[in-house]
């Protein structure tokens, strides 16, 4: 094990390693990526601007500048029923960052020489995906506290509320996904933020995360109710305020793994054929 | 195993009748390319010809339509794992993380080359050194000059210690000083064993480099040689100067055209602009004498001219005696559009295979 580990490890040899020791460097390949993207992503302060300052800009807006003019049925008031919602939709907008960092690395030729390099395959996109998680994470641990210090609070027991931040992470690396996807096939940076901001600003505003579907006309509630954000953000909602979770949650899952399914092969295809 | 005990006496690159096409367009017409090992090969080439799209098939980033390639043997699509093993690439653009320090560039290769922590951060402190950076090395590489970062990431191409390293238009859009820097490094790589393939659309680059120069074209390899065979083609040096009234220009170019006439040599006819003025004639290797004889000829003829000088023959040159047109393709009409297809350059495409 540790002779072909070192074998593999000679540069230019061009011995091929074998299978266990393809995994494990598939491992470490990822973390490498993983490390030099959280890397970057401390050294850039704009980057720090759109992860953390804007979250938490949306949180007090909607909880004190919109929040007084929307009625809600929730215990606790608009601030209960806005945190699942700013949740999911921080998660959503973190995969502009994997959009446009994976954009940004075409356009320069680091895919090119990545690729061109014996490493792992897989390791450029699950390395983005695997810092893109941790960043979110943090963020949204950050607009939880502002949340809890503006007024918000889980209603519903701690086991249901920790699942509320899994389903937001998972429900933002399911949109990482399709980010990785259209970064890798669009390949320029400001097209890419364009499009972003073309899909996800109306998936994430036309669903139950700002306002009660209720009170919008007739035929914005039949897309509303039944586009997968507004399935994750009702389940959130519940997890974190009690109610009926199943249907929603049940929805939510196969919407998730059926972005899963069809957005990770694609966005792997377009690393392969990057260029 | 079978393939490594086969690559004895073959050519480290081996490429026969590669094509590649994007929709319409086709990249790639059928090139043959054999690079001995050790040897430093320059594709020379206008923007569009093929080079990058030759060059990524062979580092594996991108599928030929037909035809094979060889990189130390390894087939380029059955055997892309071991061709990633054996070479090194240094595109167009510096493909380093600019937030990171040149160090830390350095130091992330060697972990995705698979060397220890230790093992990675001795080999960036010797890259480093080698390539002048040291002073630079914990400085973040957006704050590098653009001969830096390019200095950068061609010791990043280096990491892994390719036995065969592809340099895409090393210098393109570099200044001067860094160019010759940049040169140095080259050379002193192709001393060192390695085998280079390096595309450029400079002459004075490959000549100064390359061991073997292919020219390509619209896809195909139109010629081969080394530069002094290819200058043989293109007819040597050329004398060049501007006739400032435009009136004489024809008398110029009556007066300098007996300069080559009777010497045997593979010189031209005298070629003149008539709108900026510039007249120039091929000279072969007549050099300096040719040179004088202009001058006596503008003379006698009393034709004042400016920037009398002799030049090595540039792309453009190569590329009017080889295939008829410019390398520039948005060169209007005129006279250099009016050749193609001509009887030269079509005898220079047989030369080619």
């Amino acid at each position: 094990m540790t002779a072909v580990a070192e074998r593999a490890g000679a540069p230019g040899a061009p011995a091929a390693p074998g299978l266990p020791a393809r995994f494990r460097w598939a491992v470490s390949d990822t973390l490498t990526i993983t490390r030099r993207n959280l890397i970057v992503w401390m050294r850039v302060p704009a980057y720090i601007v759109f992860t953390v300052i804007q979250p938490v800009m949306f949180v007090l807006m909607f909880r004190y500048v919109f929040g007084g003019a929307i009625p809600v049925n929730v215990p606790g008031g608009y601030v209960n029923f806005l945190m699942p919602g700013i949740l999911g939709q921080t998660a959503a907008f973190a995969s502009f960052g994997t959009a446009i960092s994976l954009a940004m690395e075409l356009k320069k030729g680091v895919i090119d020489r990545l690729r061109s390099m014996p490493m792992a395959r897989s390791a450029v996109l699950a390395g983005r995906l695997v810092a893109d998680t941790g960043r979110m994470t943090v963020t949204i641990v950050i607009v939880l506290a502002v949340g809890y210090a503006v007024g918000f609070r889980f209603t519903n027991g701690v086991g249901p509320a920790i699942l509320m931040v899994l389903l937001s992470i998972v429900f933002g690396v399911a949109i990482c996904c399709i980010s990785a996807f259209t970064g890798l096939a669009i390949g320029d940076e400001e097209s890419v933020q364009a499009f972003g901001l073309i899909w996800l600003f109306p998936v994430t505003f036309l669903s139950s995360a700002f306002v009660p579907i209720s009170t919008m006309p007739g035929w914005l509630q039949a897309f509303a109710n039944n586009q997968p954000v507004t399935y994750v953000i009702d389940t959130m909602r519940a997890l974190a305020l009690g109610g009926p979770v199943e249907a929603n949650l049940w929805k939510s899952v196969a919407w998730l793994a059926g972005i899963f399914i069809v957005f990770m092969p694609l966005a792997v295809r377009a690393y392969r054929r990057a260029s | 195993m079978s393939q490594v005990d086969g690559i004895g006496g073959q050519p480290a690159i081996l490429v026969e009748g590669l094509t590649k096409s994007f929709g319409d367009v086709r990249a790639l017409r059928g090139i043959d390319l054999s690079v001995p090992r050790g040897t430093v090969l320059g594709v020379l080439g206008p923007n569009g010809a093929g080079k990058t799209t030759a060059v990524r098939i062979l580092t594996t980033l991108l599928l030929p339509d037909e035809g094979r390639a060889l990189v130390e043997g390894y087939d380029v699509v059955r055997q892309a794992a071991a061709v990633r093993r054996s070479i090194g690439l240094a595109g167009q653009s510096a493909a380093i993380q600019e937030e990171l320090t040149g160090r830390e560039n350095l130091e992330i290769v060697g972990r995705l080359y698979h060397l220890s922590w230790p093992q990675a951060r001795s080999r960036a402190t010797e890259l480093l050194e080698q390539f002048g950076l040291t002073d630079a090395a914990d400085r973040a590489a957006k704050n590098y000059s653009g001969g830096m970062q390019r200095r950068l990431d061609l010791a990043a191409s280096l990491v892994g210690q390719p036995k065969v390293l592809f340099l895409d238009e090393p210098t393109t859009g570099l200044d001067p000083r860094s160019r010759l820097g940049m040169w140095d490094i080259i050379r002193s790589l192709a001393a060192d064993g390695t085998t280079l393939l390096l595309t450029t659309q400079y002459l004075d680059e490959a000549d100064e480099l390359a061991d073997e120069i292919v020219v390509i074209d619209h896809g195909l390899v139109i010629a081969a040689g080394t530069a002094e065979e290819l200058k043989g083609r293109v007819g040597g040096d050329v004398v060049e100067f501007t006739v400032p009234d435009r009136g004489r220009i024809g008398d110029a170019v009556t007066a300098v055209a007996k300069i080559m006439e009777g010497s045997g040599e593979a010189g031209g006819e005298p070629i003149a602009d008539a709108e900026t003025g510039v007249v120039s004639i091929r000279v072969g290797s007549r050099g300096s004498d040719a040179l004088v004889e202009t001058v006596r000829a503008l003379d006698a003829a009393g034709l004042e001219t400016r920037g009398l000088a002799m030049r090595r023959p540039s792309l453009d040159d190569v590329f009017l005696a080889l295939t008829g047109h410019a390398a520039e393709e948005e060169e209007p009409g005129g006279r250099r559009r009016g050749r193609r297809g001509g009887k030269r350059g079509k005898d220079m495409e047989r030369t080619a295979s």
